[in-house]
């Protein structure tokens, strides 16, 4: 730097110098990209790779492709209008022999019986009474003998349909949509049908919650933002043990206080307020408790940060000016606090729905949010197509939603929201 | 009542009273499950109820005698203090790139570097599940150890970024002026005046390790049980007073991590008040 202050005070070195800082600067910046890089390829591989995996398995169709490679490849110029040819019937018996000898004909199964409630049935029965190879020219009389279901041509469809090597089936029906018969989308089945209301549910507890955090957070924020910061130091720590508090632990705290026997029902018996003890948890009452303390920091912290910025002025202003009490907080203060309002209720909204644990545990049946059913396919029944699917909505309804947080807490600070 | 706010009528009076009875009512409800439960966890008797029939530190001893809990307990260590240093080794480079780094693709790259906070635990943990099972990183140490770096570094990024922002920068110009390579410059320099920052970066990335279970769940084998694991467990089956008992001890480290986090704030506060600008 100095070296090239002097080099600058002589006049005709000046362009060779605005070379040399342009290079220096080139060289710093690479720098800076060496430094972040090792974190960029980190997360490629431990967040950005395994998201992107998860996203491809909810439009692969491998299953059917690799068991039955022939049938497909036969099946590949049918019309879909009348049943394929005999050459497509030969396929299937021998794919199903070899699959039956490689014992892969469940993999096949598994995958068609998303599709067909009960192909597992039709492709076991057709592998075990396939003896041998059926005669040239015999396949189809062969197969339509041993089950029926291969004259109808729904069943070859369904083949065809998951042919792979992508597929639109599984994120279809995460919004409780398939194709019929001649591939048209289609509402899905009644009995299938259950992800839109479990979406609708999620929200709508999101929403619940997100609605009594700003209730019960902005008093307290008001009340902080509006303290002497001696007083208000101390007060706070009330807000931030909670959320430095184990999920787990709180989640289990309020099991203890709200089970039938727990401490809420004592209370209330031994006060004679109620006889019987009340229901209130692992139900919709509990979830909603359990999420809200969980997620009520996330809105008092924003809030407050918001509030704090408010100077007292402007009440004063609006109350010299002949503004009543009432008017000048419904006019003056509460537009001021809109941003944190705004920042907060996403910030407590993303989150709420991506809730897995607490609703898991103290909620019923009833009030499974889609995280739940992500886990319960992923782990329980082995559907990763589905759990990808219903993964992939809930990521693009949190990503669309984190945009606009961003856009709206834009220029204030990035950890505004966050534990700090 | 209060410095900032003074009501001069009784309107105002009566809607500033009822923010501080609403308030009270709140805090209340924030802090009455941590003081519900650390009782219970102290009671000679079997069942989660009060009054308590008398003071005991059975289930802390349950908790020490069960091989099962300090496994859990050791994991919770293990697993949280390397994911620690390895997401402040790459959370402290990335911000010390990014707090020099000018490009148009910063915003995106920022992103990139702070989603694991915003996505969903559970997408997180079943990409991971699908990514780690096929190489075998399931049911390991090394497995759990990489996610939970990938769910801390957003963490120490945003708070060692912070301390960079209010760090002067013409402090290391004048370290290379005066002959220190960039290495030296940064231990003898930008090191000292920049830990605090740091200090706090671990602790959030310790705490988000310590606290995190739903990864776990999906990752772990039975020999990789952390603490909140065990937990989850124990909350599904049966709640125990040992679990109470567990609850109590993770929320001292909570308490304890609090407190330390507090401790720097106010020490940083006071250096910046002692310096000018």
């Amino acid at each position: 730097m100095t070296a090239a202050f002097v080099a600058g005070a002589d006049a005709p070195t000046e362009v060779p110098l605005k070379r040399r800082l342009k290079r220096a600067e080139r060289a710093r910046q690479f720098k800076a990209l060496a430094l972040v890089l090792p974190l960029l390829l980190f997360l490629l591989f431990t967040f950005l790779g395994p998201i992107a995996g998860m996203l491809w398995h909810s439009v692969e169709d491998w299953e059917v492709p690799k068991t039955l490679p022939h049938t497909v490849a036969a099946l590949s110029d049918w019309n879909g209008k009348d049943l394929p040819d005999e050459k497509a019937f030969a396929a299937l018996a021998g794919d199903l022999q070899a699959a039956r000898a490689a014992g892969t004909v469940a993999i096949a199964s598994k995958r068609l019986n998303y599709t067909i409630n009960g192909f597992r049935t039709i492709l076991a029965s057709t592998a075990r009474n396939l003896k041998t190879a059926p005669e040239p020219g015999t396949a189809k009389d062969t197969l339509i003998a041993i089950n029926p279901a291969w004259g109808d041509r729904a069943t070859w469809a369904a083949i065809k349909s998951a042919s792979g090597p992508l597929t639109s089936f599984y994120l279809l029906g995460a919004v409780d949509l398939t194709r019929n018969v001649d591939g048209a989308i289609v509402a899905a089945p009644a009995e299938q049908a259950i992800y839109r209301d479990v979406f609708a549910r999620t929200f709508t507890i999101s929403f619940g919650v997100t609605a009594l955090c700003l209730i019960l957070g902005f008093p307290v924020a008001y009340l902080l933002a509006n303290l002497p910061a001696g007083r208000s130091n101390l007060l706070m720590i009330f807000v931030l043990l909670p959320f430095w508090t184990s999920l787990l632990v709180r989640t289990c705290a309020w099991i203890v206080l709200l089970q039938s026997e727990g401490v809420v029902n004592d209370s209330l018996r031994w006060l004679g307020v109620i006889d019987e003890p009340l229901r209130l948890i692992y139900n919709r009452f509990g979830v909603y408790v359990a999420m809200t303390h969980v997620l009520l920091p996330f809105m008092i912290l924003p809030l407050y940060s918001t509030m704090k910025a408010i100077s007292p002025a402007y009440m004063r202003a609006a109350a010299s000016l002949g503004a009543s009490p009432v008017t000048a907080f419904r006019r003056i203060y509460l537009p001021q606090t809109l941003p944190g309002v705004g920042a907060g209720s996403l910030l407590v909204f993303i989150l709420a729905i991506g809730y897995y644990i607490t609703p898991a545990l103290v909620g019923g049946a009833a009030d499974q949010m889609i995280s739940y059913f992500i886990a319960f396919y992923t782990t329980e029944t082995v559907n990763w197509g589905l759990a990808s699917a219903l993964g992939a909505v809930l990521l693009l309804a949190t990503l669309l939603l984190a945009v606009v947080y961003g856009k709206l807490v834009h220029g204030q600070q990035v950890t505004g929201g966050m534990k700090n | 009542m209060s410095a900032n706010h003074s009501p001069r009528t009784t309107s105002q009076r009566v809607a500033w009273i009822t923010t501080v009875v609403a308030s009270t009512l709140i805090f209340i409800f924030l802090m009455a499950p941590i003081l519900a439960i650390m009782p219970l966890s102290f009671s000679s008797g079997a069942y989660l109820t009060y009054p308590l029939p008398g003071f005991s530190m059975r289930w802390y001893q349950d908790f020490l005698n069960s091989p099962r809990w300090m496994l859990s307990l050791k994991n919770s260590m293990i697993i949280g203090v390397a994911s620690t240093i390895l997401s402040m080794v790459l959370g402290t480079m990335a911000s010390l790139g990014l707090a020099q780094w000018k490009s148009k693709f910063k915003p995106l790259v920022l992103a990139v570097v702070l989603s694991p906070v915003v996505v969903p635990g559970v997408i997180t943990a079943v990409g991971l599940y699908f990514f780690f099972a096929p190489i075998g990183l399931t049911g390991s140490y090394a497995g759990l150890i990489l996610a939970h770096t990938a769910l801390a570094t957003p963490f120490v990024v945003i708070t060692v970024s912070a301390t960079l922002q209010s760090f002067d920068m013409n402090l290391a110009r004048a370290a290379a002026s005066l002959g220190a390579s960039p290495l030296v410059a940064f231990r003898r320099v930008i090191l000292p005046l920049i830990l605090p920052g740091l200090a706090s970066g671990a602790l959030f990335a310790f705490a988000t390790s310590f606290d995190e279970v739903v990864v776990v769940l999906f990752m772990a084998g039975p020999e990789q049980r952390t603490l909140p694991r065990e937990m989850f467990s124990g909350i599904r089956e049966n709640i125990s007073p040992t679990i109470t008992a567990a609850a109590v001890i993770l929320t001292t480290v909570s308490v304890i991590l609090l407190a330390t986090m507090e401790g720097l704030r106010r020490r940083n506060e006071r250096l910046k008040g002692n310096l000018p600008g």
